[in-house]
């Protein structure tokens, strides 16, 4: 099986995003970038459905291709994918942010070259925060969905996913080939060792444009600003429960 | 222009979610339907015909829209969608899995989780885990949109909507298989007025149990979790709050030992 792991540069999940002065946008100038936290889980879990790993059976995935749209230096984020133990990649350069449905489709493109067998990627990235990508690619596809993945399972060519939802957990069971996007609990992913980052530098990377796959990117939503949400006032300690009580009640919340 | 509401049920009531994400619609036009998935959700169809505001209600039954499946809401609605401008549901576990799957089939932009309708085209949405707002204006003719119910008034009752029957969409390549879905007495996390979340200093899901449980009774309240409690497995998953978990928006939060972020 054929698994086709999209991924994506944005700023490190351990750094707070600051908005631009003049509203345009976040400021990303020298700020330390890194693979979204969501995809890293799908990167890991591919690996894990290549190596054997949990519940899987030893060369479930035969082949993984990371895929990412971005700028020169998604290359690294890349590179940080091959050294966890994929082993080749394709980059769709791209010097502007592509909304989610033009991710999408360029995504739709590069499956009809490469046809995978199962698409892996994360609910979600932490920029953004649309959460659309996966359902969208797969509605273009024509292919089952499966998202917010907690649990895994590749048998008799369905992936069956176990669903983090509201309220619990739900199991569907998808036919392959199909788009599963994958939650925060499916696993948690590892630090890729100095051997295996050596021998990443030496695995492919294809260079691809946006052009070359000749689908209508452009943006149908037009940032008007980006401000920073109201101040949240501080919170304030009680002396005891009967104070909290009573703090409670003029609140008008008891 | 009209608007199409996909409504939020538990298969006996409408949730609230349902009325705040038709305060959302109204802001767009006057024309408001809602379309309800389900299975004998007659009853619910009923309900939410009286939310005030409302045109009229589309009842669509089958197993697979009943399971919220994906693919099965996509081939409910594409049918629909000629009639109508725009297409909002709540921005729930739901809500996000089949909209943007609407939204390519339409090849229109989803707009996720907006919090404010500044115009009939432009929303306000948070990003970067809420700490920026984007404003944005939409270009699409048609638009998919999911709202944050915590940020909107729920709409009032008082409506006298008709209901009628429109054909529900399969899933041909996908099938439900099970779910286990957490019971409780106390009222559901997004929803709540009062929330007491309890944090990783409590050290173990007995103690996490036995502090939050009869606390959260006595207030009334729902019970939330920070990431570290869930990741310690103190707290189940549906419990976590923040940007991975639930976003809540209580009158007032009772936190115990959850460190803020």
């Amino acid at each position: 099986m054929k698994v086709l792991v999209p991924v994506k540069r944005v700023i490190d999940s351990n750094v707070k995003a600051r908005v631009k002065a003049d509203q345009t946008g976040v400021d990303l100038a020298n700020v330390k970038m890194s693979m979204n936290p969501f995809d890293e889980i799908a990167v890991e879990e591919a690996v894990r459905l290549k190596e054997g790993k949990e519940h899987h059976a030893a060369g479930t995935a035969t082949e993984i291709v990371v895929v990412s749209i971005g700028v020169t230096q998604a290359q690294e984020t890349i590179r940080t994918a091959l050294a966890m133990g994929a082993d080749r990649g394709v980059l769709v350069q791209s010097d502007t942010d592509l909304e989610p449905l033009a991710v999408a489709k360029v995504l739709k493109a590069v499956v009809d070259e490469e046809k995978p067998d199962l698409v892996l990627l994360g609910k979600q990235s932490i920029d953004g925060d649309n959460n659309a990508v996966g359902q969208m690619l797969a509605a273009l596809l024509d292919w089952p969905q499966a998202t917010f993945a907690g649990k895994l399972a590749i048998e008799g060519g369905k992936a069956v996913v176990t669903r983090e939802v509201d309220g619990g957990l739900q199991t569907v069971s998808a036919e392959l080939p199909a788009v599963v996007s994958v939650d925060l609990r499916l696993n948690t992913p590892r630090y890729a060792s100095l051997p295996n980052i050596m021998k990443a530098k030496k695995k492919e990377i294809a260079m691809k444009a946006v052009a070359d796959y000749g689908v209508d990117t452009a943006d149908r939503l037009k940032v008007l600003k980006v401000t920073e949400p109201p101040k949240r006032s501080a919170g304030v300690k009680v002396a005891d429960a009967a104070e909290l009580v009573s703090k409670l009640k003029d609140a008008g919340v008891l | 222009m009209a608007v199409l509401v996909i409504a939020d049920h538990d298969g006996s009531v409408v949730r609230d979610t349902t009325h705040k994400t038709v305060t959302a619609a109204l802001a767009l036009s006057s024309d408001v339907d809602v379309l309800v998935l389900g299975k004998d959700a007659k009853g619910v169809a009923d309900a939410a015909a009286k939310i005030a505001g409302v045109r009229k209600v589309l009842l669509a039954e089958g197993d697979a829209v009943a399971h919220g499946l994906a693919e099965a809401v996509e081939a409910t609605v594409l049918p629909l969608a000629g009639n109508y401008d725009a297409i909002l549901t709540p921005a729930n576990t739901d809500g996000k899995n089949f909209a943007p799957r609407i939204a390519a089939k339409l090849d229109t932009a989803p707009i996720s989780d907006i919090v404010e309708v500044v115009s009939a085209d432009t929303f306000v949405r948070p990003i970067y885990a809420g700490n920026a707002l984007e404003t944005v204006q939409s270009a699409d003719a048609k638009k998919v949109i999911t709202v944050r119910p915590t940020a909107f008034a729920a709409a009032a009752e008082g409506g006298s909507a008709s209901v009628e029957s429109v054909a529900a969409g399969e899933a041909p390549k996908t099938a439900f298989v099970s779910e286990e879905m957490v019971k409780s007495d106390r009222p559901e996390l997004g929803a709540a007025k009062i929330v007491v979340s309890g944090g990783r200093a409590l050290g173990s899901a007995e103690e996490f149990h036995a502090v939050m449980d009869p606390l959260a009774d006595k207030l009334g309240a729902a019970v939330g979790a920070s990431r570290a409690a869930v990741d310690a497995g103190y707290a189940p998953n549906d419990y976590q709050v923040g940007q991975t978990g639930k976003v809540v928006a209580p009158a007032s939060r009772a936190p115990s030992s959850t460190w803020p972020g």
